[in-house]
């Protein structure tokens, strides 16, 4: 039955949703971890999405792909800099580098993300009430 | 006797299938809403349900069996209405709107094939 092979599709998606979540989590909770230097300062975290295709049917243009992270890429932006003299983790110019986060950004990546898991989950719980009345087809 | 059953059963089990298969591009092009470069694409029941109803083998003899041509049912790719700049067009409303669809679509060849399935065993016991 290709029904099943929703679940798959759906399960894939829900994964990959969850570690965009799980990124922006990292993201916000990481928001305003001060460092001494601009290279150990945090950077924001973003997962890389693509369509995961499985050699099943012979057809590439027909094949329906999933989800899959293909990595988690850090941003390149800029620390921001500020001038704190009195920071204990100040430089020895008095600067203090705090990772360039939006947490605008960052809450707006979360809807986002939660709206699509949102979505994909109805889809595989329609699918199975679908599946179950096949499955009660002619049964009386 | 199958040919019976399957005349009974006329078109739905084709469109039973041909609905398994529409859900499954849809949750694909729900799926990778987030995925950059995704196309949406989509299945044109009508015309895919024409083509596995009328396909068949044409038999020149009349002992030959009869055969059916496999069909292969082309996706087609949305049009965009607003592609993203990453060149996904996956629109999320069309396609949970298109997929609430194609599920009441189903439930409904579902219940043509209750009833037909009920019709037959109502002959078969001559009730």
């Amino acid at each position: 039955m290709s029904l099943f092979r929703i679940f798959d599709i759906a399960g894939s998606a829900l994964s990959a949703q969850s570690t965009r979540l799980n990124t922006v989590a990292s993201n916000i909770a990481n928001a305003e971890v001060a460092s001494s230097s601009a290279e150990d300062v945090y950077r924001s975290r973003q997962p890389v999405f693509a369509a995961l295709l499985r050699g099943e049917r012979g057809n590439a243009q027909n094949q329906l792909p999933g989800v899959q992270v293909l990595g988690i890429v850090e941003s390149q932006r800029p620390p921001r800099v500020e001038h704190l003299p009195g920071h204990p983790l100040a430089d020895e110019n008095g600067y203090v580098y705090f990772p360039a986060i939006s947490t605008v950004e960052e809450m707006a990546n979360m809807l986002s993300a939660a709206r699509s898991y949102q979505n994909n989950v109805e889809v595989a719980s329609t699918v199975k009430q679908l599946m179950l009345r096949t499955l009660q087809l002619g049964q009386r | 006797m199958s040919k019976l059953i399957d005349a009974a059963l006329g078109i739905h089990p084709k469109a039973l299938s041909l609905g398994a298969r529409r859900l499954e591009v849809l949750a694909a092009n729900m799926a990778n809403a987030d995925t950059p470069g995704y196309k949406a694409r989509d299945l044109d029941f009508r015309s895919a349900l024409r083509e596995a109803t009328a396909a068949r083998l044409e038999q020149t003899h009349a002992r030959h069996l009869p055969g059916h041509a496999a069909t292969t049912e082309e996706l087609k790719y949305r049009v965009p209405n607003q592609p993203a700049l990453d060149g996904n067009t996956v629109d999320a409303e069309l396609e949970q709107t298109a997929f609430a669809e194609a599920a009441v679509r189903y439930q409904a060849s579902l219940d043509f094939l209750a009833s037909r399935i009920d019709g037959l065993r109502k002959a078969l016991r001559g009730e």
